[in-house]
Order: structure tokens, then C-alpha cells, then sequence
């Protein structure tokens, strides 16, 4: 019975092409979007997750500036840090894998006749380490070098390729590169980390730091101290005891507030992928009342049906359909409907997700719970939305409807 | 005398209430003996569809009793009476009525479906009701690609697909040029003959109703009289046109 049912519905589907193709419409087009939108927001959210992870783990970055008031380059008429906070801070605080003092300037590099616009940085092989950078080839500063703030610097993958890329042997290793009035030779290059949420970090160069204290800032101030902390140390103690000797030397009184802030990598981390949470469930959400909206037209078409086909109906009941059979048959035919809108929706889903992903350099995050959502919901709105129109058609008087043209 | 098939007494059916009230049926007696081929007959707005409906169980008497094979069908639940239908009865009405862009086939497999019979079952029984009215080799037309007359021969091979106790025909020919209606009738007249089933018809024309062997006449919702038909039409007075199998 529920089999033959069944293949009526199916059939009826097929002899109105037009009008199954409008009814699943709406919901294809729901399905899709929803699909689309978390799945790419979930792929923000791990692309996001991943380049805060290649930013350096147990990472933590203090700048000077009052509280809540981030110090883009350091707070206005807020003391900077010196080369001898981050040699305290290694020496008197335990669990601190690596400290490095770190300046920065934008400027333009030259070279083999191209320049590039880039960010200067200038700090102690200690960087390598808290960013986690791998040599691509060359070598790290010396000692002397990094003492006597040599004209020696290591370049990034993109300063590489602009700069270097076609000329022999292609690295730039050996090479002079012009950084404003002086120039320094190129002693490594650095293995690329790719995009990030903060930009191109491979978009870089790097000099020791007093080389850029002398040649470009004209100052011994630092204005970022970057500390990786030990595998497994306590990182809410090694912050508390940061805060403590940070308060000491820059003589802040008891009931002073802190002039400096420290960023937490890991905090920095939740809290960006949270927001992209937040973001792709308000996508999400707003996907979904388009879905709602291919239901309600689900319903409409359904109840234009009903009507269109009262004539149908009244010879059904009249050659002895029982009324829950007229409902069956018309509750499979809108389940069948916005289930397939639900499939075709997943398939074009999983074609638009990709391509977009692949588009905005996120990962392609497939997500099964959603796909498996929308299509239970998909299926849901069919029951709900067709239910009534069926019950509507199935309760007809057969007279009535068979008198109608 | 053999058991009766249907029996009404004192069926009446009012529609509308108040000052629309409208009394269409004034209590009908009628019995009809199994084997019968009655044509019902009157002045349009006599009650004909209105008895004819009520009859088929498709529309309660207000009042009065409607007995079929000895069953109360005023007692009977909505589906009581589907079930009835698709059991004993087999409808052809005026306006043909099949279902659009459907094969013959599956038109006349439909009462089938709704009883639950398989796949096999219903083709092989179709297409000996479409056998059966002439219609072999024209299963997989479509009403569109049918004359009028095929359609309503269609129609038949629906209401008898089924084997039923009674076919019921609202003026199955009123919709027929006068070369059809003779065809149709003649099926209508073979159905009675060879497999017995009673047929109830409401027709206009004296001449269709001259194949039945009784006459019912309605007049202002009563039966005004009924009479046996003594010298019923014969198939041998009219061949149905053999149609060429295949074309249009
Ligand atoms: N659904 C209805 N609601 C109200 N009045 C109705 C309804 N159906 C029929 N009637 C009325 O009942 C009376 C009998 O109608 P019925 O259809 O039985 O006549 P009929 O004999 O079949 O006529 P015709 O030969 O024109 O088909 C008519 O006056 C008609 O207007
Ligand atoms: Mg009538």
C-alpha cells in the first residue's frame, strides 16, 4: 500500500516537471546557502585557528600602552622596553623558553633593480625561535653580528620572489638589499608560513636589532617584547610574575595601572575564532530563514496544487481512495520534493563551498553535521508545510471537488 | 424474486438551510434487482445527479434508508464508503474525467492501486478492461491523443477494471457525437449482458435510454414513473466502428 502510494506521489512529481522544479526551488536554495555559509565560516574560523598556531605557541607579546588602549606602535608618551628588559625577563623569570626585543619599521627594499615595500624587522635570533621560523637556506646571525648590529639580514619567501626571483640561483643569498641609506647582505632566507590573519607574515625582513636602532629608528627603544614560554610551563603564573618584574622596572607605584599590556597568543586565538563562530552562526541563521522561506513556498505550491488538481482529487475519493491515502500521497509527494531539494541543495552546496574556499584561501572545512541538518530539516518542511494543504485536499467532499473545473 | 441490490426508501436530500433551502430529492422508493440496466430519465434539475450521486455513495440522503446488498450506507463512516466504492461500484461520468498527461494504462490501473493489487496483477487486468472496450494497443495514449469516444471507452475500462457489482454512468454520452453515444451504449449494453453487472444510466435521449430494459423517470424530485422497457435496443442494431489500432 505505502509502496504504491508512494510510486503515485513519484509519478505525479514526474508529470509536472515545471511545477516540482519551482516547488523545490526555494528549498534547494535554502539548503545551499546555509551549507555555504557554515562551511566557509568554519573554514575562516580553522584558517584563522592555523596562522595564530604558526604565529608561535606559548607565545606572548607585550607592548607598552595604557590598559585597553592597544599601542599600535607603542602608546603615546608611554615608556618603551630596552634591550635589557628582555635580557631580565629570560634571566629572572623561569619557564621563558626565548625573549626577543622586537622593532619594526615599513620601509622600501632594494634590489637587482626592483624594490618592494615591506616591514623592516629588527631583533635577536631569539625571534626565529618565538615565531617559530625555519631557515629556508643561509644561517642565523652571529654573535658578533648581532653585538656589533652588522649589515646582515634574512629576507621572507615574498620578499624573496619579489626581489630575487629570477636571478640566478634565485635565493639572494650573498646579495646586497638596500634598506633606506644602508645596505646589508643577505644571509638567510626564511621557510614561508603564508597568509595570516594579520597579513603576509612572510612579507618580512630581518636585521639585528641594534642594526635598526642605529640606521633607521635613531633609538634604543624597543617597542615589542615577544616571550615564548617552555613546553608545559604554568602560563597564568609566568604572566603573573611578567606583570610583577615588568611593574619593578618601569617603577610603577601600587595603585599605578599597568603602561603596558601583554597579548596571549592562545587568548588571542579563542577569541578570534570565536569571533568567526559568532559570525558564521549569524550567517548561518540568516541562510536559514531562506530556508524557511523555500518551506513556505513549498506550502504555496502545495495549496495552488491542492487547488489545481481538486478535479483529481474528487476522482480519487470517487473511485474509492480513502482519505488517508489522498493525504499519504500528497504528504510523499512534498517530502519527496523538498528531500531532493535538500540532496541537489547539498550537491550545489559542495560545489560552492569549495570553489569559494579555495577562492578566500580557507581550507574547505565539510562540515557532515550541517549537511545532515539541513537536509533533515529540508525533509521537516515538506512534512510540516505539506501536511496541510494534503489534509485539506484528502478531507474534500468528492461531489464537490469533482464538480470542480 | 432474487435479493435486492439496492433499495431506497423514502431518500430525500435537501442542500442549502432557511430561505436557500432546496428539497432535490422528496423520498424516493427504488429497488433495483442485481443484472439490471436501468435508465434514468427528466427535465434537467429533476434530482437525477442528485440520486445518482447518493446511489454511488458518494453523497449521504438527508433522510430515508439507502440499503445496499442489505448494508445501511447512511450508516456508514467517509472511508466505510470508499471502500464500498472501490469494492462494488464503477463510475463513468460526463466529462470523462481521467487524469491529464496519464497513460490509458495507468488511468484504468488506478481503481487497482487504490485496492493494493501488484504491478503485474493491474497491467494484466487493464489491459483486458481495455480489451474489453475495444481499446487494445492503445494503451500508452494519453487522453490527449484520444477522441472523445476513445476517452470515455477509457473511462468504462476504469469502472469495470475492477469487476464491479454496479457501474453507474451520470450521461456518459452527453459529451458524444450520436455515432459514439451508440458505441458507448452498445459497451454498456454488452458489460450488462455478458457479465451481469447492473448498470444505472442517466441519460436525455429517448434513444440511448432504449437500450435499458427499465426506465426511470424523475420529475420535481420524485420518481413520476417506472416502467419496463419491453423491446430494449439489441447489440445487432449497431456495430461499434471498428477503430484501427495504433492511430488517431
Ligand atoms: N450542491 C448543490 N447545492 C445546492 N443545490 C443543488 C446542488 N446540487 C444540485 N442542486 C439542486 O438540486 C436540484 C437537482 O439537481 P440535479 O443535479 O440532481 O438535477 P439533474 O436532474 O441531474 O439535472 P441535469 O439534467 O441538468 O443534470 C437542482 O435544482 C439543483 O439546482
Ligand atoms: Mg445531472
Amino acid at each position: 500500500m505505502l509502496y504504491s502510494v508512494f510510486m503515485l506521489a513519484l509519478r505525479s512529481i514526474l508529470r509536472n516537471l515545471l511545477r516540482s522544479f519551482l516547488t523545490i526551488l526555494g528549498i534547494v536554495i535554502g539548503v545551499s546557502a546555509v551549507i555555504t555559509m557554515v562551511t566557509l565560516g568554519n573554514g575562516a574560523t580553522q584558517s584563522i585557528k592555523a596562522q595564530i598556531s604558526g604565529l608561535g605557541t606559548n607565545l606572548l607579546m607585550v607592548r607598552p600602552g595604557q590598559r585597553g588602549v592597544p599601542g599600535g606602535g607603542g602608546g603615546i608618551g608611554v615608556a618603551q622596553f630596552s634591550e635589557a628588559d628582555a635580557a631580565a625577563i629570560l634571566s629572572q623569570i623561569g619557564g621563558v623558553a626565548a625573549v626577543a626585543p622586537e622593532g619594526r619599521a615599513s620601509l622600501t627594499v632594494v634590489a637587482n633593480g626592483r624594490n618592494w615595500a615591506t616591514s623592516v624587522i629588527g631583533s635577536s635570533n631569539a625571534w626565529f625561535a618565538t615565531g617559530n621560523w625555519k631557515l629556508a637556506s643561509g644561517r642565523l646571525f652571529t654573535a658578533d653580528e648581532q653585538l656589533a648590529g652588522a649589515a646582515a639580514c634574512l629576507i621572507g619567501e615574498t620578499v624573496r620572489r619579489e626581489i630575487f626571483d629570477g636571478t640566478v640561483g634565485q635565493t639572494g643569498l650573498g646579495e646586497h638589499l638596500r634598506v633606506r641609506k644602508f645596505s646589508c647582505t643577505v644571509i638567510g632566507i626564511l621557510a614561508a608560513k603564508g597568509q595570516s590573519g594579520m597579513g603576509d607574515q612572510d612579507d618580512t625582513v630581518v636585521v639585528p636589532l641594534r642594526t635598526l636602532q642605529r640606521r633607521v629608528t635613531g633609538s634604543v627603544k624597543v617597542a615589542t617584547l615577544l616571550i615564548s614560554m617552555q613546553e608545559g610551563s604554568d602560563g597564568a603564573r609566568l604572566k603573573a610574575s611578567l606583570k610583577q618584574l615588568l611593574r619593578e622596572r618601569r617603577n610603577l607605584a601600587i595603585d599605578d595601572d599597568d603602561n603596558f599590556n601583554i597579548f596571549d597568543t592562545q587568548q588571542l586565538a579563542e577569541t578570534l575564532s570565536s569571533t568567526t563562530q559568532v559570525l558564521t552562526t549569524l550567517l548561518g541563521a540568516v541562510a536559514a530563514v531562506s530556508l524557511l522561506v523555500g518551506g513556505i513556498g513549498i506550502m504555496n505550491i502545495m495549496l495552488v496544487s491542492v487547488t489545481e488538481r481538486t478535479h483529481e482529487i474528487g476522482l480519487r475519493l470517487a473511485i474509492g481512495a480513502l482519505e488517508h491515502e489522498v493525504l499519504l500521497q500528497f504528504l510523499i509527494e512534498a517530502v519527496v520534493l523538498s528531500a531532493l531539494g535538500g540532496v541537489v541543495g547539498i550537491v550545489i552546496a559542495t560545489a560552492a563551498s569549495w570553489g569559494l574556499s579555495s577562492l578566500m584561501g580557507v581550507p574547505y572545512a565539510f562540515d557532515p553535521f550541517i549537511n545532515l541538518l539541513s537536509l533533515a530539516f529540508s525533509a521537516g518542511i515538506g512534512v510540516l508545510f505539506g501536511y496541510f494543504p494534503a489534509r485539506r485536499a484528502a478531507r474534500m467532499d468528492p461531489i464537490e471537488a469533482l464538480r470542480h473545473e | 424474486m432474487s435479493e435486492l441490490l439496492i433499495q431506497l426508501r423514502g431518500v430525500t436530500k435537501v442542500y442549502g438551510s432557511g430561505q436557500a433551502e432546496l428539497l432535490a430529492l422528496k423520498g424516493i422508493d427504488l429497488d433495483i434487482e442485481p443484472g439490471e440496466f436501468v435508465a434514468i430519465m427528466g427535465p434537467s434539475g429533476s434530482g437525477k445527479s442528485t440520486a445518482m450521486n447518493i446511489l454511488g455513495c458518494l453523497d449521504m440522503p438527508s433522510a430515508g434508508q439507502y440499503l445496499f446488498k442489505g448494508a445501511h450506507v447512511e450508516a456508514l463512516s467517509r472511508d466505510q464508503r470508499a471502500r464500498l466504492r472501490r469494492r462494488f461500484l464503477g463510475f463513468v461520468f460526463q466529462g470523462f474525467n481521467l487524469l491529464a498527461r496519464t497513460s490509458a494504462q495507468e488511468n484504468v490501473e488506478l481503481p487497482l492501486l487504490y485496492r493494493g493489487d501488484s504491478a503485474g496483477v493491474r497491467r494484466a487486468a487493464a489491459a483486458k478492461a481495455l480489451q474489453a472496450v475495444g481499446l487494445g494497443g492503445w494503451e500508452d495514449h494519453t487522453p490527449a491523443e484520444l477522441s472523445g469516444g476513445q476517452q470515455q471507452r477509457v473511462a468504462i475500462a476504469r469502472a469495470i477494471v475492477t469487476a464491479p457489482a454496479v457501474v453507474l454512468a451520470d450521461e456518459p454520452t452527453g459529451n458524444l457525437d450520436t455515432q459514439r453515444s451508440h458505441e458507448i451504449m452498445a459497451l454498456l449494453m454488452g458489460l450488462n449482458q455478458d457479465q451481469g453487472i447492473t448498470v444505472l444510466m442517466v441519460t436525455h435521449e429517448p434513444v440511448m435510454a432504449a437500450y435499458a430494459r427499465r426506465r426511470v423517470h424523475f420529475l420535481d424530485g420524485s420518481i413520476a414513473e417506472d416502467v419496463a422497457n419491453t423491446h430494449p435496443t439489441t447489440a445487432a442494431l449497431v456495430v461499434p466502428a471498428p477503430e484501427p489500432a495504433g492511430a488517431i
